[in-house]
C-alpha cells in the first residue's frame, strides 16, 4: 500500500488494570490507530503489597507465607527459594528425604502452573475448552497438595530446614495414579490445541525474540529456552538434589514455527510438563527414608548476605537476603522472573495487531503477584 | 476464582457468567488485595456498573486487610472503605466451595429484596441480636410424667 486511503489518528488507549485478557491487574498503555499498535508500555504496581518491607519486620519463619502469595501459582517454588537462601546463610544440612520431597513438590507445582498457563493461553487465543480440561488435571494435583499440607494454593509447606509434614504411602499412590494418566491427557491437549490449525495460525512466527534479544532483556525460564538459549537453573546451579535426576531441558526449535516465537514458548511448556513427570517419578521411587526436617532451635543466620536462585515455572526466581545476625532479616529482595520478563513487552508490542499483542503477552506467562510483590 | 469457573466447581450452573466489561454486569467480585493505586480503579469500575449492582469481597485481604494488615503500607484494609460490599467471603485464598457459598448467599439476599418505592429495601433487615438470646416461651413446657 503506497498511500493510506484514510488518514487515521493515533490514540493513547488503556488496556486497563481490569481486563479479561491481562493476567491480573496489569495496565498496558497502548498507542494505536485502532488495530495496529505502535507503542506499548506496561504499567505495574496495582498489586504492590509491600512484601519486601514486611520481610524486614518479621522473623524468617513468619515470612514464608508471604512468599507463597507472591507467585501464587507456584507457591512451593517460592517457599523453596526463600528457604534455600536462609539455609545458605545458616549453613545447615538438609536431610536427604526433605530434599527429595521438596523436588517432588516443586515439580508437581511446575506441572500445575504450566497447566494453568496452557489453559489461560487458550482462553487468550479464544479457545475455551482447553481451559476446562487443564483445570481437570490441575484439580488432581491440588488434591494431592491438599492431602499433604491442607491448602490448595498457598501451601506454606517448605520451611527452613526441610518440610513441615511428611509424605506417606497414600500420597505416593496418588502420585503414581496421576502419572499413569497424565501422558494420555497430554496427548489429548495436543490434539485440542497444539495441532489446532487456528491456534497454529495465531501463534506461529509471532513475537519472535532472538537469543541475543532474550538475553539482553533478561528473560529466563521457558521464554529464554524457547529462544534457543540453554539455561536452566536446575542444571546450571543445581539445588536440593537436582543433580541426581535425569531429565532433558527442552529448547525451542525450528520444527514447527520459528525459534523464539509464541508457539515455541507454548511448546516448551508442554514438553517441560513431560520432563517434570519424569523427575517426579524418579524422586518418588528413590525417596530415601529419614527425617523430613532438620532440628532447628532458632532460625538465626550468621551475619552476611546470600543470593539463591531457583527455577520457577516462570524463570529464575532469586532471593537476596541480608542478615545482621538477628532473627529478622535486614533486607529481603526478590528477583521476580515475571517482573523482568514483562519488560520485553515494550519492545515486542511494537507494530503488532492488538490481538497479537494479547497472544504475545499470554505466551510470556506472567503472574502479577510476583511482579508487584 | 479460576477454579470456581472451571470444570469441577463450575459456577455457570448457578447462573454466573463472566463479562468483559462492568457496564454489562450485575456483580463485581473484588478478589485479591486492593492497594491505594488500585482502589481508584475499583471505585471507577463500581461507578460504571448499572443498578442494581452487588459487590462480593473475596479473600481476607479485601475483607479486612488480611495478612497485610499490620505492615502493608499501601494496602487498603478492606475494600468496603472504597465500595459498599454485600457479601464477604473470607479465606486466604477462599476455597472454591466457599466462593460458591458466597454466591448462593448473595442470591438469597437478592431474593429477600423488594423493589417497592423504586429502591431495593431489605425485608429482613439485620437486627442487633443479644449475645445471650432470651429463649423463654420458645419451647413448649415439658410436663413431668406421672
Amino acid at each position: 500500500m503506497a498511500q493510506k486511503a484514510l488518514e487515521t489518528q493515533d490514540m493513547l488507549l488503556n488496556m486497563g488494570p481490569q481486563h479479561p485478557s491481562t493476567h491480573g491487574v496489569l495496565r498496558l498503555m497502548i498507542r494505536t490507530d485502532g488495530e495496529m499498535v505502535s507503542e506499548c508500555t506496561p504499567v505495574v504496581g496495582y498489586l504492590h503489597r509491600c512484601a519486601e518491607k514486611i520481610g524486614e519486620n518479621l522473623r524468617y519463619e513468619q515470612f514464608v507465607p508471604y512468599t507463597d502469595r507472591m507467585d501464587y501459582l507456584s507457591s512451593m517454588s517460592d517457599n523453596l527459594g526463600f528457604c534455600l537462601a536462609v539455609e545458605r546463610l545458616m549453613t545447615i544440612e538438609i536431610p536427604e528425604r526433605a530434599k527429595a520431597i521438596r523436588v517432588v513438590m516443586a515439580e508437581l507445582n511446575r506441572i500445575a502452573s504450566h497447566l494453568l498457563a496452557f489453559g489461560t493461553y487458550g482462553l487468550d487465543i479464544g479457545a475455551f475448552t482447553p481451559f476446562l480440561y487443564a483445570f481437570r488435571e490441575r484439580e488432581i494435583i491440588l488434591n494431592m497438595f491438599e492431602y499433604v499440607c491442607g491448602a490448595r494454593l498457598t501451601y506454606n509447606y517448605v520451611k527452613v530446614g526441610g518440610v513441615t509434614r511428611d509424605v506417606d504411602k497414600r500420597f505416593a499412590e496418588m502420585v503414581t495414579n496421576f502419572l499413569a494418566i497424565f501422558d494420555d491427557r497430554l496427548k489429548d491437549y495436543n490434539e485440542l490445541l497444539s495441532e489446532n490449525s487456528i491456534f497454529r495460525t495465531r501463534t506461529l512466527g509471532l513475537g519472535i525474540f532472538s537469543p541475543e534479544m532474550a538475553v539482553d532483556w533478561g528473560l529466563t525460564g521457558p521464554n529464554l529456552r524457547a529462544s534457543g538459549v540453554n539455561y536452566d537453573v536446575r542444571k546450571a546451579m543445581p539445588y536440593s538434589g537436582y543433580e541426581k535426576y535425569q531429565f532433558d531441558v527442552p529448547l525451542g526449535t525450528d520444527e514447527v514455527g520459528k525459534v523464539g516465537d509464541c508457539w515455541n514458548r507454548y511448546w516448551v511448556r508442554i514438553l517441560e510438563m513431560r520432563e517434570s513427570c519424569k523427575i517426579v517419578k524418579q524422586a518418588m521411587e528413590g525417596l530415601p527414608a529419614g527425617k523430613f526436617a532438620a532440628d532447628l532451635r532458632k532460625i538465626k543466620p550468621q551475619v552476611g548476605e546470600a543470593y539463591t536462585a531457583i527455577e520457577n515455572p516462570r524463570g529464575e526466581l532469586g532471593f537476596y537476603i541480608v542478615s545482621d545476625g538477628s532473627e529478622t532479616p535486614t533486607r529481603v529482595k526478590v528477583r521476580a522472573p515475571s517482573f523482568v520478563n514483562l519488560a520485553i513487552m515494550s519492545e515486542a508490542g511494537k507494530h503488532q495487531l492488538i490481538a497479537d499483542l494479547i497472544a504475545i503477552l499470554g505466551s510470556i506467562d506472567i503472574v502479577l503477584g510476583e511482579i508487584d510483590r | 476464582m479460576m477454579a470456581t469457573a472451571a470444570s469441577r466447581y463450575d459456577w455457570d450452573r448457578l447462573g454466573v457468567i463472566p463479562r468483559a466489561t462492568p457496564r454489562q454486569s450485575d456483580l463485581m467480585i473484588v478478589a485479591g488485595t486492593v492497594n491505594a493505586k488500585m482502589a481508584l480503579v475499583v471505585k471507577k469500575l463500581y461507578e460504571q456498573m448499572p443498578d442494581p449492582k452487588y459487590v462480593l469481597a473475596m479473600g481476607v485481604c479485601v475483607v479486612g486487610g488480611g495478612p497485610y494488615y499490620k505492615w502493608g503500607y499501601s494496602v487498603v484494609k478492606g475494600v468496603d472503605k472504597v465500595v459498599p460490599v454485600d457479601i464477604y467471603v473470607p479465606g486466604c485464598p477462599p476455597r472454591p466451595e466457599a466462593l460458591l457459598d458466597g454466591i448462593l448467599k448473595l442470591q438469597q439476599k437478592i431474593a429477600r429484596q423488594t423493589l417497592a418505592k423504586g429502591e431495593p429495601v431489605d425485608k429482613d433487615a439485620y437486627q442487633v441480636r443479644p449475645a445471650i438470646p432470651n429463649r423463654k416461651g420458645a419451647y413448649a413446657e415439658v410436663k413431668p410424667l406421672n
